[in-house]
């Protein structure tokens, strides 16, 4: 099963190509407002395309001339929320595919079981919905998908309503059923993303800001969105020798991949624990160094996240206090050049 | 299920016309139980005329809650799923008859398929006579009860939302399977007082009926219209009827009452 969708959608300013291969999980990233939901829904068929066009294999769902209605589509969708039919058993909840699909109730019920037990929730068959944890419900949400034998699957977040507790245990539950399957799934998290996905691909502002296998991305992000979300400090400037930022800086590290070329667009990468706070600018030494001002400080284990505008420092909880942070203070934060990755975009 | 909750207090003076409301209400049953002839009562509401106007109640009210349901249902799922022009003048048309004096929603009922009426000509060559039979009793309590049908489960839907709709179209379902499987048992508590009011509503019926249906005795004459002709001849017997008529309402109210259920 492969996806195919090219689309636009004016009013949003939507223009999205996104292909999914046979058997591939591909995560969709960005911030809010990017265009993930609008991709969701384009391939759900709750939202038409101004232009363009929603391939699974050889059938076209959306198009100019074509309109597959949803529940035609075989494309199921998970979300935020279980959402279970507050009126069915568990049991009954996840037959409603194969009911749906015209199977004997006898038939669609052992269905159901089947998917229960492979999410390990074969036990709540019997119970309402009402009386589930919120990591139950999910599951249980996951067999319900699986049971109606979708082509593709969208899953909407589908941990971030839950305990961090629990998401691990159905973190890994994902990953093993949908192992062979064509998957979207649209997340916030890095964990989701290396965990579940192939591919990565990072929406920002209704375009595709970059993609690439999962790992890649967030060990080498090229987008500021997946910069964020990997925890890592990203600069863009053009190649100088350096990187040259906006305000005119020179920013030095190690190049890797392919040799820049003057003037082209690179980034610089660093991680937040490399960086060293100061107050005072520390002179003569071969280290970058940005005037910045303190915007917020997050408490982060034994150490506190410092934040200045798009960087971010790690310093140690008695160093902060040492240093006497607090937003509005002015400090240098400083970084070797050996500890920044510099790579074109 | 009783929880002590938390709340601010409400001002002290809230409490008298409140109770100058409860009491505008309460006060006139307490003037006509103070009525009844307590001694006669059984023998009043047993008449063969009274049971023949109850039984014809029963039945025109049970007949016009059915079409309610089987009219405002698609209704109240047209206005609160699609949308297309004119719809908002469509819903505040289709809310007309609630509050249109009866005997107007009478007339117009009786300019319609009465037998000088738009359809009269229509329903006569077919043989149908409507005005002043059973049928026309059931049209008029129809069209007085259909819309708190339509509003109260249009609430139901839009507050039930379409999420759960989505995801059994992904799942596969026809727009008939969600509507049946999913759409319908998530608003059933509004479905069921919803058509409560109906019933309640057609029960009482009276200026449309009158007007467009007259009371005769066995075919139009309902509980209210016997009521009312009573009045004037037997006054015991309507107070008694008017009492029967009030047991019958409370019980009905009781199955309507919001956040009965879950």
């Amino acid at each position: 099963m492969t996806l195919h969708l090219h689309a636009t959608v004016a009013d949003r300013g939507y223009d999205v190509a996104l292909d999914v291969a046979d058997g591939e999980t591909v995560a969709l990233l960005g911030p809010n407002g990017a265009g993930k939901s609008t991709t969701l829904d384009l391939v759900a068929g709750l939202l038409r395309p101004d232009s363009g066009a929603v391939h699974l294999d050889d059938r076209e769902l959306s198009g100019d001339r074509a309109w597959v209605a949803p529940h035609d589509r075989r494309v199921a969708l998970l979300a935020q929320e279980p959402l279970l039919f507050p009126h069915l058993s568990v049991l009954d909840n996840v037959a409603f595919g194969p009911r749906s699909a015209g199977a004997r109730r006898a038939v669609s019920r052992e269905t159901a079981r089947h998917w229960l037990a492979e999410v390990g929730a074969g036990d709540l068959a019997d119970r309402s919905p009402a009386r589930l944890s919120g990591g139950q419900g999910q599951r249980v949400a996951v067999a319900r998908a699986l049971a109606a034998d979708p082509r593709l699957l969208l899953l909407d977040e589908p941990m971030a309503a839950l305990d961090v507790a629990v998401a691990p245990a159905l973190r890994q539950t994902l990953r093993r059923v949908l192992a062979d399957r064509s998957v979207v799934v649209v997340t916030h998290d890095a964990l989701d993303a290396l965990l579940l996905a192939d591919r990565v691909v990072v929406l920002e502002d209704g375009r595709v800001a970059e993609e690439g296998p999962a790992a890649e991305v967030l060990a080498r992000p090229r987008s500021a969105f997946a910069a964020r979300i990997a925890g890592l400090d990203m600069l863009r400037g053009r190649w100088d020798g350096g990187v040259r930022t906006a305000d005119g800086s020179l920013v030095h590290g190690l190049v890797t991949g392919p040799e820049p070329e003057p003037g082209d667009p690179v980034v610089a990468v660093f991680r937040p624990a490399a960086v060293a706070v100061y107050r005072e600018p520390p002179g003569g030494s071969p280290r970058n160094a940005f005037a910045v001002e303190v915007t917020d400080l997050e408490p982060l284990g034994d150490q506190v996240r410092v934040r200045a505008g798009d960087l971010a420092a790690d310093v140690t909880t008695y160093a902060a206090a040492e240093l006497d942070l607090a937003p509005g203070t002015w400090v240098t934060f400083s970084v070797k050049a050996s500890e920044v990755a510099v790579y074109r975009t | 299920m009783t929880t002590q909750q938390r709340q601010v207090g409400v001002p002290a003076w809230i409490y008298l016309p409140a109770l100058l409301g409860a009491v505008l209400v309460l006060l006139p049953l307490a003037g006509m139980l103070s009525r009844v002839d307590w001694s006669r009562f059984v023998d009043l509401v047993t008449t063969e005329s009274a049971r023949t106007a109850l039984g014809l109640s029963l039945r025109t009210s049970a007949v016009s809650t059915a079409l309610c349901v089987l009219l405002g249902v698609p209704m109240a799922v047209v206005l609160a799923r699609t949308s297309f022009p004119g719809q908002g003048v469509l819903r505040s048309l289709v809310l007309l008859p609630m509050v249109l004096p009866p005997v107007v929603g009478g007339i117009a009922l009786l300019y319609t398929f009465g037998r000088k009426g738009l359809l009269g000509a229509e329903l006569d060559a077919l043989g149908v006579q409507v005005a002043f039979s059973t049928i026309a009793v059931v049209l008029a309590q129809t069209f007085v009860s259909l819309p708190f049908l339509v509003v109260s489960l249009e609430g139901a839907l839009r507050s039930a939302g379409q999420r759960y709709e989505v995801v059994a179209a992904s799942l596969g379902a026809s727009p008939t399977t969600v509507f049946r499987r999913v759409t319908l048992p998530l608003v059933l508590p509004g479905l069921v007082s919803g058509a409560t009011l109906a019933f309640a509503r057609s029960l009482g019926e009276f200026g449309a009926t009158i007007t467009f249906a007259g009371s005769l005795e066995g075919t139009t004459r309902t509980l209210p219209l016997y009521i009312y002709q009573l009045r004037v001849t037997d006054p015991d017997a309507a107070v008694a009827m008017s009492l029967l008529l009030v047991v019958v309402a409370v019980v009905v109210i009781g199955f309507a009452r919001p956040g009965r259920t879950g």
